[in-house]
């Protein structure tokens, strides 16, 4: 933090408006799109763990001739103590999915329906065993892990995820790409002054440190400023659309990524300081 | 008894594949002795004072300063040793962007001198070079003679060891120059040794038992051999 402070003589040897340029505007926009990207991924993250904990220990008995064997798949699974609850989906409720394919011969009575039966397996519960137990019981019944049917659903979330990780890095390694260049730019600017310094026996650190501040005071209020609009941005979408709270019937964001998202553009800040010390140090020691 | 200041022991030098500038450079400048360096325009003065100043390194034989051989110092190393030169430049080097004040008390903040420490003495070598008046002036805006004097006065604010100057009278006038040779003898007479670039011939004739480094074509010429062994030198003790 001292890197923020500088005494009068210091900050008249190398000018800010010299400095800042692009720099600020350029972290800021920077910010911007790493919390967008971060909090999009937060958010399919949360919302994939939300769907996968909602189908977790949840089955379905599937019987083809279910008017006559779906009673007894039901008092099967019922005096099973691994089985929380049991529930019958509405005959009407399969027909009304069947007319989707059939159209209106789906109502058709003649129509042989299969019967369909939820169950929530306890915690801990062997579902391996419960199938077995099931299957024999009601001979022709299959017993099917929800979590099967929607897998791509959570491998498509899941690859998202790591998309927008990816995505974070990537804009991260492109910012500091950024501040190389603009920290090179900015000793070029000033290289007649730190010729001179150099000749009097000013040390790189010196001279590192008068550059340094600069690009952290424009990293944090590029960061800020960029963070704030890319709160307004994500407050927007959750609060108008309310898209993730409506698929996984929770809030997108708990209060730890909004910390996490607090925290990104001091990070960014820290990182691009960092890493403006080190093209500085570099450059310098190019010359003797 | 004075020691050694500055010592080239088959020195050359040359830039990336070119030829070499400086070659077989072999002498001893003892510590508070008043040096004159001259030559023909292209004999390798600039290059020298380059080396003298650190700002280049020998590609070939050994130079020490200050009993220390540098030729092949960690970089590191070298900021601390250039704190014990102080060097005026031909075409000055001001920062343009700061007052003839800040640009004199370069020196001494670089070292860590605090705000108060700086102030009075800065002050003081203003008044001294003649430009009190002019210390919020920017380079850009004084003169050449101006300039320099601020160059000078940058160059001997820290007490160097050790006072390189190329052409230091080049542009100021007659009165200016003597005022200028007269400080850089003063500190000579505190201890500090002095080298002096010059075409000046006057410069040279008024400064009695300086000593003359002549150099033609890269090769130092010193028929006498006073360079390689030179007579040791009274001078005063420093003042704090």
């Amino acid at each position: 933090m001292n890197q923020l402070f500088a005494t009068d003589a210091e900050k008249r040897l190398i000018p800010s408006s010299g400095m800042r340029g692009p720099v600020p505007l350029l972290i800021a926009i920077m910010t911007f799109v790493i919390v967008v990207v971060a909090a999009a991924g937060f958010a399919l993250s949360n919302t994939s763990s939300v769907v996968k904990a909602g189908v977790e220990n949840r089955y379905s008995i599937q019987i083809s001739d279910g008017a006559s064997k779906a009673p007894a798949a039901i008092a099967a699974a019922r005096r099973m103590p691994e089985i929380s609850r049991v529930e019958q989906v509405a005959p009407e409720d399969l027909r009304r999915t069947l007319e989707r394919w059939l159209g209106p011969s789906a109502s058709d009575a003649d129509l042989p329906m299969p019967a369909i039966v939820d169950v929530d397996l306890r915690p801990g519960a062997n579902a391996a065993n419960v199938k077995k137990a099931i299957e024999s019981a009601v001979p022709g019944a299959r017993f099917i892990a929800h979590r099967t049917s929607l897998e791509p659903l959570l491998k498509a979330l899941q690859g998202l995820t790591l998309l927008a990780l990816g995505l974070v890095l990537l804009i991260a390694l492109a910012s500091a790409a950024a501040i190389i260049l603009a920290a090179r730019g900015a000793l070029d600017t000033h290289r007649a002054t730190i010729d001179v310094m150099h000749g009097i026996g000013a040390e790189d650190q010196q001279l590192v440190r008068l550059f340094v501040r600069q690009i952290a005071i424009d990293a944090l209020s590029g960061g800020v400023a960029g963070a704030a609009a890319a709160g307004l941005v994500i407050a927007l979408i959750i609060g108008g659309a309310g898209y993730a709270t409506l698929l996984s019937g929770t809030p997108p964001l708990d209060w730890n990524d909004a910390l996490l998202l607090l925290l990104l553009p001091i990070a960014i800040a820290l990182l691009a300081t960092q890493v403006a010390r080190g093209a500085l140090m570099k450059a310098l020691r190019e010359r003797l | 008894m004075t020691g050694t200041i500055v010592e080239f022991d088959r020195v050359g030098l040359r830039y990336g594949t070119g030829a070499e500038v400086l070659r077989d450079l072999d002498f001893r400048l003892s510590e508070g002795g008043f040096y004159f360096l001259t030559g023909p325009s292209g004999a390798g003065k600039t290059s020298l004072l380059k080396l003298l100043y650190l700002a280049q390194r020998p590609t070939r034989g050994r130079m020490s300063l200050f009993g220390d051989e540098l030729s092949h110092a960690a970089r590191d190393a070298l900021p601390a040793y250039r704190r014990r030169i102080g060097v005026v430049f031909q075409d000055f080097r001001l920062v343009r962007h700061l007052s003839a004040f800040d640009n004199v008390a370069l020196p001494l903040r670089i070292s860590g001198k605090s705000e108060e420490e700086i102030e009075g003495p800065v002050r003081e070598m203003l008044a001294w070079v003649g430009l009190a008046d002019r210390a919020s002036a920017r380079p850009p805006t004084l003169s050449g003679g101006e300039q320099q004097r601020v160059a000078i006065a940058r160059a001997v604010i820290a007490r160097p060891d050790l006072i390189i100057a190329d052409e230091p009278t080049g542009n100021v006038d007659a009165a200016m120059a003597e005022r200028i040779l007269h400080l850089l003898t003063a500190m000579n007479r505190l201890g500090t040794t002095v080298i002096v670039a010059t075409h000046d011939v006057g410069l040279i004739a008024a400064t009695p038992g300086a000593q003359l480094i002549r150099l033609e074509k890269g090769v130092l010429v010193d028929p006498t051999g006073a360079l390689k062994h030179p007579p040791a030198m009274p001078r005063m003790g420093r003042t704090s």
